[in-house]
């Protein structure tokens, strides 16, 4: 059989952690980075006789998410203690939810290829993030860091309903900006602020059956994820059609060689033992309680979607890449604030800011300068301070070193020359230097005259006003 | 209630305790002693109750999301057996 | 006038009226302990010099004039599984035998604002977990009536160094008797008070749900005075209850006319001690006297709650005690390669044999296949005992039991058999699976001079009552003015 013959089947539990100013069960601050051990305190330490405390922001974030994602929320939830040794784990118990997740039964749509799609979300439930293990000097031992223990963790778990790596990455990308866009989470992938772990089975087409699945955990990049899902799928596969079987077990993606690895040997089959936690107390959201925190959500991308067309006459698909992230939709409305142009803030976010993310290897979250700073661009372009070609060379200086347009211009003598005298004796230069081209141009070469006007940017370090060139370029040759 | 071998090295291991052969061997008997005992729970009629979580109804206690830093570093690491830079130090673990 | 006699009322008093100094009062305290804890072993840690260091501080301020709490300067023992900021806090297990607490306890913090002022840390069985204090990793700790015979367990220490006069009062904690029974074998008075109504931050945990710190004392009043000092909602503890502030020094009316005492039968089966029984008997025939309404009634759910708390306890404390692991603090091994290593041996050799009894047993019965057999039944069970028990106080305002089955027992007698050790916690027990508020109140003594405890136990939260009733019974038995513990050798 091959390849096609395969349905591909995946399930998502993503992690996010919550953007609250404190941890989940202590009033440490969730603050990334840091030296070690200083975000801590006896009770995320697990110092004996401490006790956690639940941070009511943790539990309106969770909802915040859970209305947000179509969720039904439980009026009745509790915290469970998940029960295992690891070095991040100070209590040796992780604070989760079990059977009663404060949301369940939601789905989000995806646009895909074939259409729209609605993936199902079992369940989002609270838990506290662990630890950090480093490596000492020597690489000898590993060194114990808590500064991220009890940091808040939203879990939000998939249906199987995903049957591709591409399916994948846009459910992500739009779980990633709905959690953006109401402002529970930063998602920041590259900090680990949202990370996934990934279930991949394959069956063969038909087959009503699930395939036995793999676990790959803590993915937390698009592109990584995307290749561990196509590496194991033809891994599956191949062993299939190999007449072997697919062993359930969880794995470790290399993103260096590009393969997975079995991560736990098998003898060490875990039993979690979870119970509802005694030292924490039950939850009973009220309907008041609920309705409050759905009329307080902010605007989605499905709405400020369908406003862009309206509101700002973009075109569809414009509209849509825009509101994929609420970075890109953010900087778009600010921007168009302050310039009164949606059209060429849209192009420039769409062409050249895109076209450098994607080089740079940037999320959106990453963009280093402000609405301010291109929108200020843009006006000096439509002013005629600055040549659009020069307005591109700002733009990649924005994203080194980001500070005001026209001080990177003035820094850098980009002004644009509008001068007639000065922008005239650049022209009788390149004609005379280009006799040939003056030639064709009269011989009826309309094209000559695009290189002579290029030929005149060159000498100006394209700082010569365009227009004006082209003006009088057509003047002198009329001679 | 019997509890062989296999089981009590298997709750050992899930609760990180190294059993001596004749402590396995009493170990099982205490278990098995005072399971059997515990068992009596089943006797009792609860088909309607709800489980207690703890003792009380109580709902909802939640804390406000202001920081409120330690200060008091040293005295959280004062105990570890092992430290280095700030860190718990741990054999190497992959 | 011989000052360890004196009760902490008394002493308040001394102290108001200028007729004895906190540096007095510490002194002989520290002379006594000089002289007895030899024979007694109470204490793990001893703070002698910093206590006479604080008393010296309080008498100065007494002598300026300027304010200080209406107690301050009277010295107390805590047992030693409430955290000390910068003293040893061990909770009587090798794991913890250098551990110094970054923080204080709630109730330690209480106490420093009362001005209360520690002589040290007191013995108990290892992570509050046996009824003997046998199980302690340090020492065991003597009963003073006979010191061949234990004071009762866990808070053996605590009950042990009242009743030796080696503190005037002291703290202790309850997860299913381990203050009353202790009181009871030891002569003095022991509250575990409502569940909620004493935070527990800061107590190291055997059994979150069931862990209650209180009082054990020479008298109800003192036990009310410390009940004062401790009582109060605490915003780190979700458990602790918000209620309104009382002073239970004022409940103590010394009347019981009227009040609703019920006897449950079940309580006086045959595991109980012919003397036992009997002596409980004399006492309910003088709550007659006193104009007490008494009614045998029937709560028949003590053997399940008692399974139900072995049950529940070791779950939850197969849990809390997985923190340690020797990476933070405790115990570490010396012999490792490996993190497995760590945690299997540090924890092998940090826990002594009953710690690591009940942690199996707790992981048992919350593994896969068993928990709904054990853990989730025990919990659907417990709504049975907190029913039974609520039935009971629509009638009676407090149900009257005896505290244990027997008087204290000699040293390594039971420590051998877990299952006959556990059977004595029946009476204590479903008070603790209810989250009920109970005191042990000492009424007699058997033939051998050991001391019988009478068990109250009230409605959530009407420690009022409990204590008034209590403080009457003893009004009329003056069991303190007749008997004396003699450290029988």
């Amino acid at each position: 059989m091959s390849r096609e013959d395969y349905e591909v089947v995946i399930g998502l539990e993503v992690h996010a952690e919550l953007s609250t100013k404190t941890k989940i069960f202590c009033s440490c601050p969730t603050e990334f980075g840091g030296e070690p051990n200083t975000h801590c305190c006896p009770i995320c330490m697990a110092m004996p006789g401490t006790l956690p405390v639940l941070n009511e922001k943790v539990v309106e974030y969770a909802v915040k998410a859970g209305l947000a994602t179509n969720c039904e929320i439980s009026r009745d939830s509790k915290n469970d203690r998940k029960n295992y040794f690891y070095p991040d784990l100070p209590k040796a118990y992780q604070i989760s939810q079990f059977d009663k997740p404060l949301c369940e039964k939601g789905y989000i749509e995806i646009e895909t290829e074939e259409g729209t799609k609605k993936i199902r979300l079992t369940r989002i439930h609270i838990e506290e993030d662990a630890g950090k293990l480093n490596h000492d000097e020597y690489g000898r031992g590993s060194l114990v860091d808590l500064n991220r223990a009890g940091v808040p963790l939203i879990e939000i778990v998939s249906e199987p309903d995903l049957r591709s790596a591409n399916e994948t990455e846009i459910y992500l990308r739009k779980l990633k900006s709905i959690l953006e866009y109401i402002e529970v989470s930063d998602c920041k992938m590259q900090e680990g602020s949202l990370r996934a772990d990934v279930n991949v089975s394959v069956r063969k087409k038909g087959a009503k059956e699930f395939g036995t699945r793999t676990e790959m955990k803590n993915m937390n990049s698009f592109r990584s994820i995307v290749r561990a899902i196509e590496y194991e799928v033809e891994r599956q596969i191949d062993i299939i059609e190999d007449g072997g079987k697919i062993e359930q077990e969880t794995l470790r993606w290399d993103d260096v060689s590009g393969k997975t690895f079995t991560m736990r040997d098998k003898e060490d089959a875990q039993d979690y033992r979870y119970f509802p936690d005694p030292d924490l107390v039950a939850i009973r959201l009220s309907d008041e309680y609920i309705e409050n925190i759905r009329k307080a959500l902010p605007e989605l991308p499905e709405s400020r979607r369908i406003r862009y067309l309206e509101e700002y006459k973009l075109t569809e698909k414009e509209a849509r890449i825009l509101t994929s992230s609420k970075y890109l939709s953010d900087l778009f409305e600010e921007a168009t604030k302050i310039s009164n142009n949606p059209k060429a803030v849209v192009n420039w976010i769409l062409s050249d800011i895109s076209k450098t993310l994607n080089e740079k290897e940037l999320e959106p979250d990453q963009i280093p300068f402000t609405a301010e700073n291109l929108a200020e661009l843009i006006a000096l372009i439509e002013k005629g301070t600055i040549s659009n070609t020069i307005g591109k060379k700002v733009l990649a200086e924005l994203f080194e070193n980001p500070k005001s347009p026209s001080k990177i211009i003035e820094e850098n003598g980009w002004v644009q020359i509008s001068d007639e005298s000065a922008i005239k004796e650049v022209v009788l230069k390149v004609l005379s230097e280009n006799e040939q081209s003056v030639a064709d141009y009269k011989a009826g070469k309309e094209k000559a005259l695009g290189f002579l006007v290029g030929q005149a940017m060159k000498q100006t370090k394209g700082k010569a006003n365009p227009q004006m060139l082209n003006k009088m370029f057509i003047e002198e040759l009329k001679k | 209630m019997k509890v062989s071998k296999e089981e009590i090295r298997h709750i050992a291991k899930l609760a990180n305790l190294k059993l001596k052969e004749e402590e396995e061997d009493t170990y099982i008997l205490h278990l098995q002693d005072i399971l059997n005992y515990a068992n009596i729970v089943n006797n009792a009629n609860v088909d309607d109750l709800e489980e207690a979580i703890g003792v009380q109804d109580k709902y909802n206690v939640f804390r406000k999301d202001e920081i409120i830093n330690f200060e008091d570093r040293e005295s959280l690491l004062q105990n570890a057996p092992d430290k280095e830079n700030g860190m718990f130090k741990i054999p190497k673990v992959l | 006038m011989n000052i360890t006699e004196l009760t902490v009322h008394e002493l308040k008093e001394k102290l108001d009226k200028k007729e004895l100094t906190s540096q007095e009062i510490t002194k002989a305290y520290i002379d006594r302990i000089n002289e007895k804890e030899k024979d007694v072993d109470a204490f793990i840690t001893l703070t002698t010099e910093e206590a006479m260091k604080q008393a010296k501080e309080i008498d100065e301020k007494r002598a300026k004039g300027e304010k200080v709490s209406s107690y301050a300067g009277i010295p107390i023992g805590i047992k030693d599984n409430m955290c000390t900021k910068g003293v040893k806090t061990t909770c009587a297990s090798k794991m913890l035998e250098n551990f110094i607490s970054p923080y204080n306890a709630t109730v330690v913090e209480k106490l420093n604002n009362e001005e209360i002022i520690s002589l040290g840390k007191l013995n108990m069985d290892e992570f509050a977990m046996g009824g003997s204090t046998e199980y302690s990793y340090f020492k065991k700790t003597k009963n003073p009536w006979n010191l061949n015979k234990v004071p009762g367990g866990s808070s053996g220490g605590s009950a042990a160094a009242v009743a030796a006069e080696l503190v005037p009062f002291a703290l202790g904690s309850d997860t299913g008797g381990s203050i009353r029974q202790p009181a009871a074998f030891c002569g003095v008075v022991g509250l575990k008070p409502t569940y909620g109504l004493v935070s527990r931050y800061g107590l190291v945990a055997f059994a979150s749900s069931l862990d209650q710190i209180g009082p054990i004392t020479k008298d109800v009043e003192d036990s009310a005075i410390l009940l004062n000092m401790i009582a109060g909602h605490d915003s780190k503890d979700t458990t602790s209850q918000e209620i309104e502030r009382k002073d239970y020094t004022k409940a103590l009316k010394n009347d019981v006319k009227g009040l609703k005492i019920g006897i449950p039968k079940e309580y006086f089966g045959e595991g109980i001690n012919k003397e036992v029984k009997e002596k409980i008997f004399e006492a309910v025939e003088k709550y007659k006297e006193l104009g007490a309404i008494v009614e045998e009634c029937s709560i028949d759910v003590a053997d399940y709650a008692l399974a139900t708390y072995y049950i529940i306890a070791c779950a939850e404390a197969s849990s809390n005690l997985g923190r340690f692991d020797g990476i933070r603090y405790g115990y570490r091994t010396k012999e490792f390669e490996n993190l497995k290593d760590i945690y299997r041996n540090s924890r092998s050799e940090g826990f002594g044999q009953e710690v690591k009894r009940r942690i199996i047993l707790g992981t048992y019965v919350l593994s896969s296949g068993y928990y709904d057999a054990y853990y989730k039944k025990a919990q659907k069970v417990r709504t049975l005992v907190k029913k039974q028990f609520a039935d009971a106080f629509k009638k009676y305002d407090v149900i009257l039991t005896p505290t244990a089955p027997t008087v204290a027992f000699n040293l390594g007698e039971r420590s051998n058999n877990p299952l006959e050790m556990y059977l004595a916690d029946i009476c204590t027990v479903p008070v603790n699976i209810a989250g009920l508020p109970g005191i042990s109140i000492p009424i007699s003594v058997d033939k051998q001079g050991m001391p019988i405890g009478l068990q109250l136990i009230g409605n959530y939260f009407e420690e009022e009552k409990l204590l008034n009733a209590a403080y009457t019974l003893e009004q009329a038995i003056k069991f303190r003015e007749n008997y004396k513990p003699e450290f029988k050798k």
